[in-house]
């Protein structure tokens, strides 16, 4: 399931991703700003892709503690969870 | 909040500073008027013997009264000074007419969203015969204080 997750935030992280970081480099420890070079703008629109992607909501908080790709998966785990 | 508290919020000023007016704002949208002067400097550069204002400034005055004059009525509530720091992060314009030398522009914005600090607009710029002269997408960033970095 969370491999499931993973596959699909990668290819949502990718289509962000600025032309010197390679698509090889995600990693599940990779932070999005410092090692992705994602910017700020950017960002957010991952999240609004996640929210469409997974049918979930995020809100400034989760926003606020999402610095790498595990926390995304870990928030994204818990809002799935939520709404069963 | 009142227009004229909003503009005189705005961190710009002469010579980059492209409002002169806003008309109507709400939470959704926002017009405003700006007077691209005869005057003004760098008609003298662009073009060399045909002064035509450049599209990068139609874009700023859409930017300034679309999306910043917005995203200061938006975070009206807002317990932090603002704005502490604004950044443009993305524009998609398409140009349609050349603006003269005394001409003035109305610019008319629609939220697309303001979520986590970004504002993303759908913008227009018409000319006083109301003939559209610029469309196009516009986005940007608002940090309060508290959020840091």
């Amino acid at each position: 399931m969370r491999e499931e997750q993973y596959q699909k935030l990668k290819t949502i992280v990718e289509t962000y991703l600025p032309e010197d970081v390679d698509p090889k480099e995600i990693k599940k420890e990779s932070d999005f700003i410092q090692e992705l070079n994602i910017n700020s703008a950017n960002l957010v629109d991952i999240v609004l892709d996640v929210e469409d992607e997974f049918d979930i909501i995020l809100e400034n908080e989760d926003m606020d503690g999402m610095k790498t790709i595990n926390d995304a998966l870990e928030i994204i785990e818990t809002k799935l969870a939520d709404k069963e | 909040m009142t227009k004229s508290e909003i503009l005189a919020r705005l961190p710009y000023d002469k010579p980059f500073r492209f409002v002169d007016e806003l008309q109507h704002i709400t939470e959704e949208r926002v017009e405003g008027t700006f007077t691209f002067n005869e005057g003004l400097d760098f008609y003298q550069g662009h073009f060399k013997d045909f002064p035509v204002t450049p599209g990068v400034l139609l874009t700023e005055c859409c930017a300034q009264i679309g999306l910043v004059c917005l995203g200061i009525y938006l975070l009206k509530d807002s317990k932090n000074d603002f704005p502490s720091r604004i950044a443009f992060s993305s524009s998609e314009m398409e140009f349609v007419l050349p603006v003269f030398p005394g001409e003035t522009v109305t610019v008319y914005s629609e939220k697309v969203y303001f979520r986590f600090g970004k504002l993303k607009c759908k913008v227009q710029m018409v000319n006083q015969k109301g003939q559209q002269v610029c469309k196009g997408v516009l986005a940007g960033m608002f940090k309060t204080v508290k959020d840091g970095n």
